[in-house]
């Protein structure tokens, strides 16, 4: 059976990003701005998608910032709102969009839909919808990772309302118990759902969880990708070196309603509009500007490309047939004959 | 009499019951100012107040459980769970505690833990299951599952005033896509008492949940060639109607055990069992099942579509029947 590849070595990603790692993460920053704006922006209203749209707009910087660090055999546990840990882990765009629109190409062959993605050997753990159930499936793998003896790690993400989940609560202390190679991301994007922040928890930041399981804790500007870059590589190399884990909030804002079907009446106006002001892809943009890291035509190419590479990866999942009603019935169970390893249709 | 939609029906037996009584109050993920992720408690904050309508973290475990202790203490706890796929994260508070007080020792558990279930939406395996067997098999729970907007509204109220833990199975499919009549008096549709839908003479179909109007659909293509189909709508799976169930069999002597639920320890193995002691000797033909096949709730439309029982093949069965 496929599982998460294992490399040789396992080194830390430099200190401070060189500037190709600064250039891939605005290109990351913007294709996953971009390819969410195809989906709920274009797919969703010409009725292509159906079910739930959950997008990251405003909050991208914060699974850049981190999932760009991780290396081969690391492994990832998104939520709904980490796309670009798949197209980071390298998952092709084609099989993303495909899996929004239930295609037989998807890598859930259309039995499932959305974010819901998964790819083992890429070390990417589909989420399920009950939030944070992942968590304690991070520290799972974590576990093997531990006894691999490698320095591998795993990456689990969440939101701040799903932090008021048990699983997450028992995640966060059996990880501390056992020092397992975690960390944990919270991305507080101000709401859940409806549900503001002061109606999930009643510390002033969801930090201090993390000394309160016997783990440091941190509260990072999940804006700037910089800070939460440089926040989440302590983490990771503390994972590395046997440490155990880490928890770091990265602070943040919906910029979108739930989901697509959400016109999110109850943000209040002006916080959108504050934060609307702090948009992560502008800031770092400016700073790689400023900095001489990338120039204006540069920047441009960089649009022109996403802008085709999406073009191309919409047209091929579009084209991309439905797997047959009838396959509904196949692959229950894995055996000797796995289904997922033969061709569908 | 007012004309309301199921999901207005139920909205309005739990209104009514908070105002009744002032024991009844609601918890729930966005229930309050945001009156539920399908508006069934539209509302009931501005009239209510914080008090009765407790918008809680994400902690399904945690609702539950406290939903216990306040019934514990003399209250009655209206639980929407946003989706009922999300009740497995509240499941020892529901199977382990819940279930078994009353057995134990003694104390009444008048909860009912309500929400959205069942698929035909697109939501994929996680907004669509229908997981009431798991609760049909734990003893000391009650299990209802309305399908007309009158049942919806005189079941959740029944459900509330009952004594006993009652998962309260709403079908997101029907919210808006059925109304009726409903009457303005007070009323409550007993649990445990199943309703003929549609008299038929040749052939029974035990159905509940959305389901019954497929079977009502495939009766009315069905009558063109003859065979009467019965419509049996169980109401409530736990407890559930023996009696009409086997007087329904007995008048007609074949049987269809139709439901959305997946068919391994589904409802109509149950009722299948039951049929086999109680009533072999009135059956002219064997028990046939029309269910959605062993596997999770697939998400695109033609495996959905694929997954889903239709009156085809309800139709598909009677014929098969009608020959015997
Ligand atoms: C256990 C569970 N309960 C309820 C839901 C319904 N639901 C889906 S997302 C969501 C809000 C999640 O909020 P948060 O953790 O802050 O993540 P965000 O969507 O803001 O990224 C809720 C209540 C769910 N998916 N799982
Ligand atoms: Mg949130």
């Amino acid at each position: 059976m496929a599982t998460v590849r294992a490399p040789k070595t396992v080194q830390n990603v430099t200190a401070t990003p060189d500037r190709a790692t600064l250039a891939r993460m605005l290109y990351f920053l913007k294709l996953t701005r971009e390819a969410e704006w195809r989906i709920e922006q274009v797919l969703y209203r010409q009725g292509k998608i159906v079910g739930g749209v959950y997008t990251s707009r405003g909050q991208e910087a914060i699974t850049v910032g981190t999932a760009i660090q991780l290396v081969d055999g690391d492994v990832v546990t998104p939520t709904h709102r980490d796309f670009a840990a798949h197209v980071i882990r390298g998952t092709p765009l084609q099989k993303i969009f495909c899996n929004w629109l239930g295609r037989a190409d998807a890598p859930t062959r259309g039995r499932d839909g959305g974010p819901h993605i998964g790819d083992i050997s890429r070390g990417i753990i589909a989420p399920i919808s009950p939030v944070g159930a992942w968590c304690p499936v991070a520290c799972g793998a974590a576990m093997a990772l531990q006894r691999a003896g490698q320095g591998r790690i795993a990456l689990t993400y969440f939101g701040e309302g799903t932090s008021a989940r048990g699983d997450v609560h028992e995640a966060m202390n059996l990880a501390a118990v056992r020092k397992l190679p975690v960390v944990f991301v919270c991305n507080n994007n101000g709401f859940a759902y409806s549900t503001p922040p002061e109606k999930e928890y009643a510390v002033k930041s969801l930090a201090v969880r993390g000394p309160a399981y016997g783990m440091p804790g941190a509260s990072v500007d999940g804006n700037n990708v910089l800070v939460v870059y440089a926040a989440v590589e302590k983490a990771i190399a503390r994972a590395r070196a046997g440490k155990g884990p880490s928890l770091i909030e990265c602070r943040t804002f919906r910029m979108t309603g739930h989901s697509a079907h959400d016109a999110a009446e109850y943000v209040p106006e002006d916080l959108r509009k504050a934060w609307a002001k702090k948009d992560p892809i502008e800031r770092f943009q400016k700073i790689l500007l400023r900095e001489e890291i990338l120039t204006k035509p540069q920047l441009e190419e960089m649009d022109r490309r996403i802008q085709k590479e999406i073009d191309d990866a919409v047209a091929l999942a579009e084209a991309s047939p439905f797997a047959a009603g009838a396959t509904a019935v196949e692959g229950v169970y894995c055996g000797a004959e796995c289904w997922w390893e033969k061709p569908l249709n | 009499m007012p004309t309301l939609t199921y999901l207005d029906a139920i909205r309005q037996g739990i209104w009514e019951e908070m105002e009744r009584d002032p024991s009844v109050f609601l918890l729930g993920e966005d229930i309050g100012a945001f009156g539920g992720a399908f508006k069934v408690t539209a509302g009931m904050l501005e009239k209510f107040g914080e008090d009765r309508v407790i918008d809680t973290p994400i902690s399904e475990s945690a609702i539950v459980g406290a939903a216990v202790g306040a019934a514990l203490m003399g209250m009655r706890p209206v639980v929407e769970m946003q989706f009922m796929d999300f009740i497995a994260c509240g499941f020892d508070q529901i199977v382990n505690m819940a279930a078994k007080i009353h057995y134990r020792w003694g104390p009444a558990v008048p909860i009912v833990i309500r929400g959205p279930s069942g698929a035909g939406v697109h939501g994929g395996p996680f907004h669509s299951q229908s997981n009431e067997m798991w609760f049909v098999h734990t003893p000391g729970l009650k299990v209802v599952m309305p399908a007309t907007a009158y049942d919806a509204k005189g079941l959740i109220k029944a459900a509330i005033r009952d004594e006993n833990p009652v998962i309260f199975y709403e079908h997101k499919f029907l919210y808006r896509r059925i109304k009726e009549e409903i009457p303005s008096e007070d009323y409550v549709v007993p649990l445990g008492k199943a309703a003929v839908r549609r008299e038929g003479r040749d052939i029974t179909v035990i159905t509940y949940g959305a389901m019954v109007w497929t079977a009502l659909e495939a009766a009315q293509e069905l009558e063109k060639e003859g065979i009467s189909l019965e419509v049996v709508d169980l109401r409530s799976l736990l407890p559930y109607d023996e009696e009409l169930v086997l007087a329904s069999v007995r008048k007609c002597s074949k049987v269809i055990l139709l439901h959305e639920d997946t068919r391994t320890g589904g409802m109509a193995g149950e009722l299948a069992a039951l049929i086999a002691e109680k009533a072999f000797d009135d059956l002219d033909g064997p028990l046939l099942r029309v269910t959605a096949p062993d596997t999770p709730v697939p998400f695109s439309p033609p495996l959905e579509e694929y997954f889903l029982p239709t009156a085809q093949k309800v139709i598909g069965a009677a014929r098969k029947l009608a020959a015997y």
